[in-house]
């Protein structure tokens, strides 16, 4: 082994110093904005006015939402994921490319057309009164807030899966026919355990986007539903009270830090190197 | 029976991924001045979009920051990589990597919230009236994008064999110059695609954005989220069609040329 040359030492110099500057510093402004006032002097004011009713009523919507928008996300894409691994391989590839345009465009102009569709005379609602129902609400319903969510973020969790699911060697598959796995128990007992790892990354890929967003429910719920992401939104930007807001950011970093700890705990030890 | 139930639900994700899309395009050539009713097929906000410079300031903001902020990164993230290859210590080399991967587990909402308390906590130090400008906004891209370069180009170096670099410096070139001639050129298609991802994420970046830029700066992203207190006009949508063309264009581009280069790669094999 040749020595390091200074080059090799001195490269990663700015990184160090930019990681530490605006990467690991800002965690602790924001720790020093929650327990203090406006002044500068240390209090807990911050995180007790957090047990107010609106806040907490933000809190269960959020995680309620963000949970619902979680598992419909998985539901729909875990059968999609499996039948694009076996399809040919060419037309994987399309299907992926397919997947992933929309997040090549801005999610907020796709936001903004989905408020025409669902407004109270858009697309869909004309389609039901020319069948003769009665035009409906969907914009500010929680429905729309969490469809949002799914909508948006649905591509995070296609992908992670898909990616394990391809990688699955057919002749596992064939030999656990030769055993005599039916479909149901090759389900649970090769393709569930080996897809675990593209699960456990979807998950946390649509939940933590889902928990913490505010644009999806201020557009698709017409400002009527606050999320965690609101009240910060109006706490930094309209009330100018970085406390409260730094507070709430503090919280909202925990809570997903602690789901995430929680979900290993459910999952198991998944090792991503492994298959990914 | 199955494969027609997988092909049912291929059908029902593809048309809602896709019904929005078709939605943008469609209203954009609408005469009329909404997005709700179309009125007749007209080309006038395509025209307006070039004749309109309220549109046209932040598409160049967009473009230059998104430049900016991928190169600079690209460079940082890079040498990052480079470097944290050749760590030895295990210790240091977890903690530059738990340290790396922050800005891309905690959600937009709280980087970006965290970076503007910094951004304000510095600004109220050395007394100045106005914190956040186009340098702040620009410190936020290059912060949440090399990680995202570090990612690109460190499984690439992993690929590499530490020897090639070796063999250089024992026929006689000195390490700086084994780096540039040996280890860049293979670690190149990581470099590339760790700047287009870079590029492409500031380009899209709204929540970010919208926490640390200044009064002045304006994004696309900013734009169109601040345009909706009033109604949507048809101009945005026509001006995310263009770019929803661009997208499909480079996208079937690179696929093509990715085709021919397995092609060329299979005839050589044999």
């Amino acid at each position: 082994m040749k020595k390091r040359s200074l080059l090799q030492r001195l490269i990663g110099a700015p990184y160090v110093l930019w990681a530490a500057i605006f990467i690991v510093v800002p965690l602790f402004i924001v720790a020093y904005y929650t327990f203090t006032d406006a002044d500068g002097g240390l209090t807990l004011e911050n995180l007790k006015s957090l047990t107010e009713a609106e806040y907490r009523k933000s809190f269960r919507l959020s995680i309620l939402y963000s949970l619902a928008a979680t598992v419909i996300s998985l539901v729909i894409a875990y059968p999609f994921a499996y039948v694009m691994s076996r399809k040919r391989e060419r037309t994987q590839k399309i299907m992926m490319v397919l997947v992933m345009l929309p997040l090549w465009m801005s999610l907020l102009i796709l936001t903004y057309s989905w408020m025409n569709i669902l407004e109270r005379n858009g697309l869909v609602n004309n389609l039901l009164t020319s069948l003769g129902v009665k035009r409906l609400n969907l914009i500010g319903t929680p429905g729309a807030v969490i469809f949002g969510m799914v909508y948006n973020y649905i591509p995070y969790m296609i992908l992670p899966i898909y990616s394990v699911m391809s990688k699955i060697d057919p002749s596992v598959l064939e030999a656990a026919e030769d055993l005599g796995s039916g479909g149901v128990s090759k389900l649970y007992r090769i393709i569930l355990p080996l897809s675990m790892p593209g699960v456990v990354s979807g998950i946390t890929m649509v939940f933590v986007p889902s928990v913490s967003t505010f644009y999806i429910s201020q557009k698709l719920g017409d400002g009527k539903i606050l999320l965690i992401g609101d009240m910060i939104e109006r706490q930094i930007q309209a009330q100018n009270n970085y406390n409260v807001g730094a507070a709430l950011s503090l919280v909202l970093m925990v809570l997903i830090v602690l789901s995430m700890a929680l979900m290993k705990l459910f999952a198991g030890e998944t090792d991503d190197n492994l298959y990914v | 029976m199955k494969k027609t139930l997988g092909n049912i639900l291929m059908g029902i994700v593809y048309f809602v991924l896709y019904l929005p899309l078709i939605v943008m395009v469609f209203f954009s050539f609408n005469s009329g001045r909404g997005t709700t009713v179309f009125k007749g097929f007209s080309l006038k906000w395509y025209a307006e979009l070039f004749s309109n410079s309220d549109i046209m300031v932040p598409l160049r903001n967009t473009l230059l920051l998104a430049a900016l902020a991928a190169v600079i990164a690209t460079v940082i993230g890079t040498a990052a990589a480079v470097y944290i290859y050749y760590v030895k210590s295990k210790a240091w080399k977890n903690t530059l990597n738990t340290v790396t991967n922050i800005p891309m587990m905690n959600p937009d909402i709280v980087t970006g919230v965290s970076l503007m308390l910094l951004f304000v906590f510095v600004g109220r130090l050395i007394g100045a009236k106005n914190s956040l400008n186009f340098f702040t906004l620009l410190i936020a891209h290059i912060t949440f994008n090399i990680p995202y370069v570090i990612l690109n180009v460190l499984p690439k170096l992993n690929q590499t064999d530490p020897h090639l670099a070796e063999a250089a410096q024992d026929l006689g070139s000195t390490p700086t110059e084994a780096f540039f001639k040996v280890v860049l050129p293979s670690i190149m298609s990581g470099v590339t695609s760790g700047f287009m991802m870079a590029f492409t994420l500031s380009l899209d970046d709204f929540v970010i954005s919208y926490y640390t830029t200044g009064a002045t700066f304006q994004t696309l992203p900013l734009y169109v989220f601040n345009m909706v207190k009033k109604p949507v006009r048809p101009h945005i949508y026509a001006l995310y069609s263009l770019i929803f063309l661009l997208v499909l264009a480079v996208l079937l581009f690179t696929n093509i040329s990715g085709m021919k280069d397995n092609k060329k790669k299979k005839n050589k094999s044999k």
